[in-house]
């Protein structure tokens, strides 16, 4: 498969000024060191925790906010550093769902501006034109085209959620980074948002980087899965191999703490609790960042930090003691 | 655990009005500023307060014809038949009013007092109401530069608000009257006066506004729209202006109906010391400051333009609140 998204040392710190003078006193590093691609038609979902840098990192690939340092590369280009002028045409291929449906539309305009705003802030001529381009848009992700003059407030969730989707669709991008797509949704509502963002891409060819927290949710959708843990990825492979191998501890302990529905299988398992809070990213443990929680931490946890490096193929874990080792 | 998503995709939501379309048609949509009048329409104590000021504008747009109409001069026309020459005050009870000058007239002058309420409406209404636009159009333009972008142009406007803040208005207005000659910037006369009232005014109330406005564009450019419109690779003109200003216009709306009694307020309190337009043209601060002389032997006098100011003032000070109530979704 084509590397449609290239990434490699990204970094997001946040500087702290406090005072009079606004002196640089520390810095959050949402977002510390990664390396990853995505391949063209795949879903790369990014799981953790609160704060552990996926919003962040979304925002970088999006250039909604500008890298510290690192590099990311779209389709072989480097778009690190682009001006907010140079960026503009690259802007029809990668685009963004938001998590929020009830803040991601503008309030006072029409379901026919909101998703008509991509083809007129972009100059897009459409064959049969804007409304009709709309109308289509809207019916493809399942809502009446007749809604056309309608204001978000009149929607559901779920269907304010599909308006947000249909803007998305409206440039045809290749790239979507979809942050938390049904977090703020109800459960059965859910479904039907992570079906249609689904068929989709099977009809459209998207490639998806999904961001989430909700392991039901990131197992159904994607093919590859990166958890990150205060700025930096744990733990990269494949779904399936993620799931029934987990080699990072910290993995383990997220999936031990997924809902199982059946009582009887819910039995057999042992839950991993983890101990105290996600450490301060201001200032981060140093070596493993993971080992102030680990209970297999030993001496060298503290001291030396494990690199991110392939223990078995397609599955990069950064641990010096992993689980579920390769045999 | 991929239980919850067995959902079929093509199951939709149900459609807004879809629900009862089987009984008796389709549900109109409302917009927010339908949905806003109708609340409107239920306040009956700010609909009151907004017909009271639709008649006063009018009354005021139509000043001239009224006095044609009634047969009034508001500057020229000295009833000196209906004073009384010893005690300079009109004759009769009340000021004297009588069916042709309902409201009474002048003391020593014997000018008909409605005319002259009239035609004093119109001035106080006009620079209110150009001063407000005057301070809203400066507000708003400062407060979203300042609330969006942040930073130190945040805190340049921030800081400039604070020094108009500070400044004492109406000691500079009644200099600034006294400075200026009768013809100054190709203007003379009353239009000049108008003109320099509403600069005052105007130039002075911006940063209320302003500081209104910056709060909430702070909170507005955090909204997830914001970042929206951004990667579609929206340019800050149109975020300011199409995605952000359409979201201010409850917030200028009702603080412009606020700001036009305060106005009228402040032009009367210039007139009435003086520094307003310049008599025989009529202003009701003028007038309440000639009524002064007079309150002791004419009360009446003074009850007039009083109560014109009053009734205004309390008129769009209602309507404005009911205004906000209707305009703001969270307070039902």
């Amino acid at each position: 498969m084509d590397e449609l998204l290239t990434v490699s040392g990204l970094e997001k710190h946040f500087p702290v000024r406090r005072g009079l003078l606004q002196r640089r006193t520390g810095a959050v590093k949402a977002v510390d060191g990664l390396d990853f691609t995505v391949n063209s038609g795949e879903t790369l979902a990014l799981v953790g925790e609160s704060g552990c840098g996926k919003t962040t990192t979304g925002r970088l690939l999006t250039r909604l906010l500008a890298p510290s340092a690192g590099r990311i590369e779209f389709e072989g280009r480097d778009i690190t550093h682009l001006s907010t002028a140079a960026l503009r045409p690259l802007r029809r291929d990668i685009q963004m769902i938001f998590q929020d449906p009830y803040s991601s539309l503008n309030p006072r305009h029409t379901v026919g501006t909101i998703v008509g705003a991509p083809y007129r802030l972009q100059k897009v001529q459409t064959p049969q034109g804007t409304k009709r381009a709309v109308q289509d848009l809207l019916e493809l992700v399942g809502l009446n085209p007749e809604h056309y003059n309608r204001y978000p407030h009149e929607f559901s969730g779920g269907q304010r959620q599909r308006i947000g989707i249909a803007r998305t669709l409206a440039l045809k991008p290749k790239l979507i980074v979809a942050d938390e797509p049904v977090s703020a949704l109800d459960v059965s509502i859910q479904a039907q948002v992570v079906n249609l963002l689904e068929d989709l891409q099977n009809e459209l060819g998207l490639t998806y980087v999904m961001i989430a927290h909700d392991l039901s949710v990131v197992r159904h959708m994607s093919d590859r899965v990166a958890v990150m843990y205060l700025g930096k990825i744990v733990e990269l492979a494949e779904r399936t191999a993620l799931y029934e191998r987990p080699m990072h501890p910290y993995t383990v302990a997220l999936l031990s703490a997924v809902p199982i529905p059946d009582p009887r299988r819910r039995e057999g398992r042992e839950r991993i609790r983890l101990t105290g809070d996600v450490p301060s990213p201001l200032n981060p443990p140093p070596a493993c960042r993971f080992h102030t929680r680990c209970w297999k931490a030993q001496d060298k946890c503290r001291t030396v930090e494990p690199p991110l490096l392939e223990l078995a193929p397609g599955h990069q874990t950064a641990c010096h003691y992993p689980e579920n080792p390769p045999t | 655990m991929t239980a919850p998503m067995d959902v079929p995709s093509s199951a939709p939501e149900a459609q807004p009005g879809a629900v009862l379309t089987g009984a008796g048609g389709s549900i109109q949509g409302r917009s927010l500023r339908q949905i806003a009048w109708l609340r409107l329409k239920r306040d009956r104590v700010a609909m009151a307060g907004g017909v009271v000021v639709a008649v006063l504008v009018l009354a005021a747009l139509a000043a001239g014809v009224l006095d044609k109409l009634f047969g009034l001069i508001p500057t020229t026309a000295f009833n000196q038949d209906l004073i009384d020459p010893d005690l300079q005050i009109p004759k009769g009870a009340f000021g004297g009013i009588s069916l042709a000058h309902p409201l009474g007239i002048e003391p020593t002058s014997g000018r008909d007092l409605l005319a002259r309420i009239f035609a004093g409406s119109w001035i106080s209404l006009l620079i209110a109401f150009l001063a407000t636009m005057l301070s809203v159009v400066i507000g708003t333009l400062m407060g979203v530069v300042a609330g969006y972008f942040g930073g130190w142009v945040d805190t340049l406007i921030s800081r400039l608000m604070d020094v108009f803040l500070a400044f004492p208005l109406l000691v500079f207005a009644l200099a600034l009257a006294g400075v200026v000659p009768d013809n100054a910037f190709g203007l003379s006369g009353d239009v000049l006066r108008i003109a320099l009232l509403i600069f005052i005014i105007g130039f002075f109330n911006w940063p209320y506004i302003g500081r209104i406005i910056r709060g909430q564009t702070l909170s507005l450019r955090e909204r997830e729209f914001v970042d929206a419109a951004k990667s579609l690779g929206a340019r800050q003109p149109y975020i300011l202006f199409r995605e952000l200003l359409p979201n201010l216009a409850a917030p200028i709306l009702v603080y412009s109906t606020l700001l036009i009694p305060t106005n009228i307020l402040f032009e009367a309190a210039l007139s009435f010391l003086g520094v307003g337009v310049r008599p025989p043209t009529p202003t009701w601060g003028g007038m309440l400051s000639d009524a002064a002389h007079y309150y002791q032997i004419d009360p009446e006098f003074m009850l007039v333009p009083g109560l014109a100011i009053f009734v205004t003032v309390l008129a769009f000070n209602l309507f404005g609140d009911g205004l906000r109530d209707a305009l703001d979704p969270r307070a039902r």
